[in-house]
Parts: structure tokens; sequence; C-alpha cells
């Protein structure tokens, strides 16, 4: 056999080992992934507007947005945004966490509660957080208790029935040891069923805190002064393309940096759990 | 001595009296166990097998006081079961540690009920660790454990507190061959060693027959007794105990009585 030959045969298997059914790939290959789809689509946004394809209007070319981002950045705006939009953001996520932590537990454990709250919880999920502003206004007035009332409204929900399944899918017999050990039923609450449905209620704090991302815009919609979402809204008012682009693009960022500190806070706190994540 | 003659001659330690349970499964009553009278004599080894949906898990649990009778009772010394209690350890087949504890920690938690000192509970921790060979394991987390070494643990975290009953779920139902036999030779020691009353889920034939003074047969549907039958083998027992002719004899029998209520089962699905 020619070496060509054998380096064929090399190329062919290693083509080949990328795409197996859920086999893993290596580190580098998998990250490499990641990074490509956005480089080729940023080649792609970069080439469509470097021959005019489109007018600027439409798509402003890359360098349009981050001459955009660096203006804000340099004038001071982008960081007075970004601080008051993670302000709702986490105060909103909070109180939906503080409120739905106790109600999923409750509602994991207990069939009446899970029967009194799941229907209301269920319906009102799908109802579209929009359309509550004017009513959120009415409440809430036009400060940021507003804004952090339709981030709550966008979260809790949600949070409070994952939370629940969160509970319920813990091993029943882990319950059942806690008892044949003499533990009382507040005991076993706190000291079983909490710490073995943590890291998936870790996972929910994690998938949550996206949402609650992507509802900052919804929730800086009417009579806000400040934050990413207003950037966004008042660029729309005089076309501003690459503000709007640019606004896009860093909450996207954002969020995936808060997706990633919970990840890596996930592994830290919870290195006994026998789910991989 | 044979065991079995050193058993009956006491007072029953657990006493099923007439005991039935019905499920309702969608408004319908279900008859989950007919109507089981079994006496089970202190110290003794008792397997329960028989085909799946026969009811032997649901009795197990109704002896752990995890679930109730429909009717009849369940004695222990004498004294009805209410509710689950430290006279009683659980083993299941699922393992069942807590993930968050190591290994120390799992068994320890056991104890914090009990009246010992901290000196003692160190003690009785150690020596559990010990007994199940798990010595330099002790600041392991289960994660890292094999299935064999999960479920030491937690026959440890069972028996750790000193119930005089240890109550067992297909606890060696989820591990190879190999590791099964270990455990069951691992558990036989354990037994001969703390003395307690054992009663064991399984529908691994050999598996009843190695380790019991005697192997009760359930029918299905409903649960009931279909057969009890003192298994006189020598013991101390090894994994040589399998060739016995005796075993053989043992086994075809209880395999016969297994496959006649299988049978009778498929015909009953399928009519």
């Amino acid at each position: 056999m020619t070496d060509q030959a054998r380096d064929r045969g090399k190329r062919a298997r290693k083509r080949k080992g990328l795409l197996r059914l859920r086999q893993d790939i290596p580190d580098g290959v998998f990250s490499a992934a990641g990074i490509a789809i956005p480089v080729v689509l940023f080649l792609l946004w970069w080439a469509v507007t470097a021959l005019e394809l489109v007018r600027p209007l439409f798509l402003p070319s890359p360098w349009s947005v981050l001459e955009e981002g660096w203006r804000q950045l340099t004038e001071g705006i982008l960081f007075a945004d970004a601080s008051v939009s993670i302000y709702r953001i986490l105060i909103g996520w909070l109180a939906a966490t503080v409120v739905a932590v106790p109600i999923g537990i409750l509602m994991g454990n207990y069939k009446l509660i899970e029967g009194l709250l799941e229907p209301l919880i269920s319906t009102v999920r799908y109802m579209p957080v929009v359309a509550l502003i004017p009513l959120s206004i009415l409440w809430a007035g036009i400060g940021d208790g507003q804004k952090i009332l339709i981030l709550f409204l966008g979260t809790f929900f949600q949070q409070a029935l994952m939370i629940m399944d969160n509970v319920k899918n813990i091993d029943l017999n882990l319950i059942r040891a806690g008892q044949t050990l003499g533990f009382t039923n507040n005991e076993i609450l706190r000291r079983i069923i909490l710490p073995a449905a943590l890291p998936g209620i870790w996972d929910t704090f994690r998938i949550t805190i996206g949402w609650t991302w992507t509802y900052l815009v919804v929730a800086e919609l009417v009579a806000a002064n400040a934050g990413l979402g207003r950037r966004i809204m008042d660029a729309q008012r005089y076309l501003s393309t690459d503000t709007i682009l640019f606004g896009t693009l860093f909450i996207g960022l954002l969020g995936l940096l808060t997706d990633y500190l919970f990840k890596r806070g996930g592994r830290s706190l919870f290195k006994w759990s026998s789910q991989t994540r | 001595m044979s065991s079995l003659s050193a058993h009956v001659a006491r007072d029953a330690k657990i006493s099923i009296v007439g005991v039935g349970k019905n499920f309702n499964v969608s408004g319908r009553d279900l008859v989950a166990i007919e109507k089981i009278d079994l006496d089970i004599g202190k110290n003794e080894f008792v397997s329960i097998v028989g085909t799946s949906g026969c009811g032997k898990s649901t009795l197990l649990n109704m002896v752990g006081g995890l679930d109730e009778p429909t009717f009849g009772d369940i004695l222990i010394d004498g004294r009805p079961v209410n509710g689950p209690g430290r006279d009683r350890g659980f083993v299941f087949q699922t393992y069942s540690l807590f993930e968050w504890m190591t290994v120390e920690g799992n068994i320890r938690f056991a104890l914090e009920k009990s009246a010992f000192s901290k000196a003692e509970k160190t003690e009785l921790v150690a020596h559990f660790v010990h007994a199940v060979g798990l010595s330099g394991f002790e600041k392991a987390f289960p994660k890292q454990l094999s299935g064999g070494m999960r479920q030491r643990v937690a026959i440890a975290r069972a028996l750790v507190y000193k119930p005089s009953i240890l109550l067992m779920d297909e606890p060696f139902g989820a591990l190879d061959a190999q590791t099964r036999g270990m455990m069951q030779e691992l558990l036989l020691q354990i037994w001969d060693d703390h003395k307690v009353t054992v009663l064991f889920v399984t529908h691994d034939v050999d598996e009843a027959i190695f380790l019991a003074d005697r192997v009760v047969v359930l029918a299905s549907r409903p649960g009931r007794i279909k057969k009890v039958m003192p298994i006189e083998l020598e013991r101390p027992r090894s994994f040589e105990v399998l060739t016995d002719p005796k075993f053989a004899v043992y086994k075809r029998e209880i395999l016969a009585d297994i496959r006649e209520e299988t049978l009778k089962l498929m015909a009953m699905e399928h009519s």
C-alpha cells in the first residue's frame, strides 16, 4: 500500500469519525465548530456589505456596528445602559426566583398544592407578557417597578413549573430512605429533597435567567430613559440599524456570559452530582 | 446443625397475618395481594421470589411501613407496624444514596437519630465501612464508586443504627453477575456477624436459594403464597453450594413453580 493510499484511508476514517452517532469528538474540534458558524456568518455579512449588495440602512457593515459600539463605550452610554439593564434583570429574576423556589418545591411535594396552582400557572404562562404592559403601568407606574414586574411575569410562571419538575424528578427511594432512618417530613424536605433537587434547580436558574434576558426589550418598551432595550427601541425611531444591531448583539453577549457563569458555578457547586452537565 | 431448626423454634420476629392489598387503578380496585400469612423467625433469612406483579415489593414495603395493608396486620415483635421505624433497615435496588455526602457521611447520616455518643457513632461508622469492605473510600462521593460499592454503602447505611430487621428489595438486581456473587457472599458474612432478620426480595432463583433459610414463592394476580420451601444447605455457604445436588433439586422445583405462574399469567393476558 502506498503512503498516499494510507493517507487517504486515514483521512476517510477521520472524516467518518466526526459524524458518528452520539460519539465524542476531540474538544478542540468541538470548540472550533462552535466558532465556525459565527465566523462564516460574519464573513458573509462583511462580504455582502463590502460589495454593497444591500443598502446600509437594511444591513449596516460590521465596521459601522463596531464603530457604534466604540462610540457608546467611549461616551459612557454603554456602561450606563448596561448597568441599568443588568440591575433590572437581576432584581426581576431574583424576585421571580424567590417566589418560584418555595412554590415549585411545595408543588413538587404536595399533590394538593400542585392541584391548587398548576392549572392557574399553566394557563398564565401562555399569556403574552407584552399584552400586559398597559396593566403593568396601571399597577406599578412607569418607574423601575414596572420594568421589573414585566421581567417577573416573563420568568416566574415557567420557573415555578420547572422547579416543580426538578423536585419530582428525584429518586422516590431517597425519601423512603429518609423515612426508614427516622427523619420527620420537615427534615426530609430540607435535608434530602432540597439538596437532591438542587443541581436540577440550578439548571433551571440558568435557563430561566436566559428567558429574563429575552424579556428585556419588552420590559424597557415603555417610559424608560436608559437601558440596553430602550436604546434599541429609540434607534428604531431614527432607523439607526447599526445601533439596533449592536444593541441586539450586545444583549446576546451578556446572555452568553450569564449562561457561562451559571454553568461554571454549577460545575463547582455540584461536583458530587452524577448528572453530567 | 441446620440453621432452620434453630430459627423456627423461637417466636416470630415478623408476623404477617391475613395481609391483603388493593390498589385503586383509575377508579377500579385491583387486588395486588389477596391474603398472605407468614411468620418469620428471629435472625432468619427469608427470600421472596415470584413473577413480576406478584406483589413481592409491595409486601416488603408494607413490612417496612412505607405502604399500608388494605386488610390484615403486620406485627414486629408482636406489635403492629405503624409506619417506618428504626427497628428496620431498608436497601433499595436503586442504591438511593445521598449523592452530596461522602461514603462516611451517608453512613453517619443514618445514625443521626440514634442515642449513641459521638465517639460510639464514629466507631460504628468505621466498623461498618470496614465490614462492607470500603476502607480507604471513606471520603469518596457515591458518584466515584461502582454499582457494587454503592450498594455496599447502602447496606452499611441500613445496618449502622442496629436495626433488628433488614429489608432488601432486589438489592443486587442492577449488578453484573460477578459482582452480584461477591455481594451475596458479603451479605451472608454480614448477616452472620451482625445477627439480623432478613427479608430479601429477588427474581433471581439462584440468589434466593443461596442466601435463604426459607424461600417463599408467590403466585400472582392476585399475589398469594404458592409455596414456602425450607432450604437445608449447610452454613456457612460459599459459591460451591451452587453446584450441590440438593441446590439443583430446590432450584428445579422453584423454577417449575414460577414457570407455572408465568404461563398462567400469559394465558390471562391473551384472553
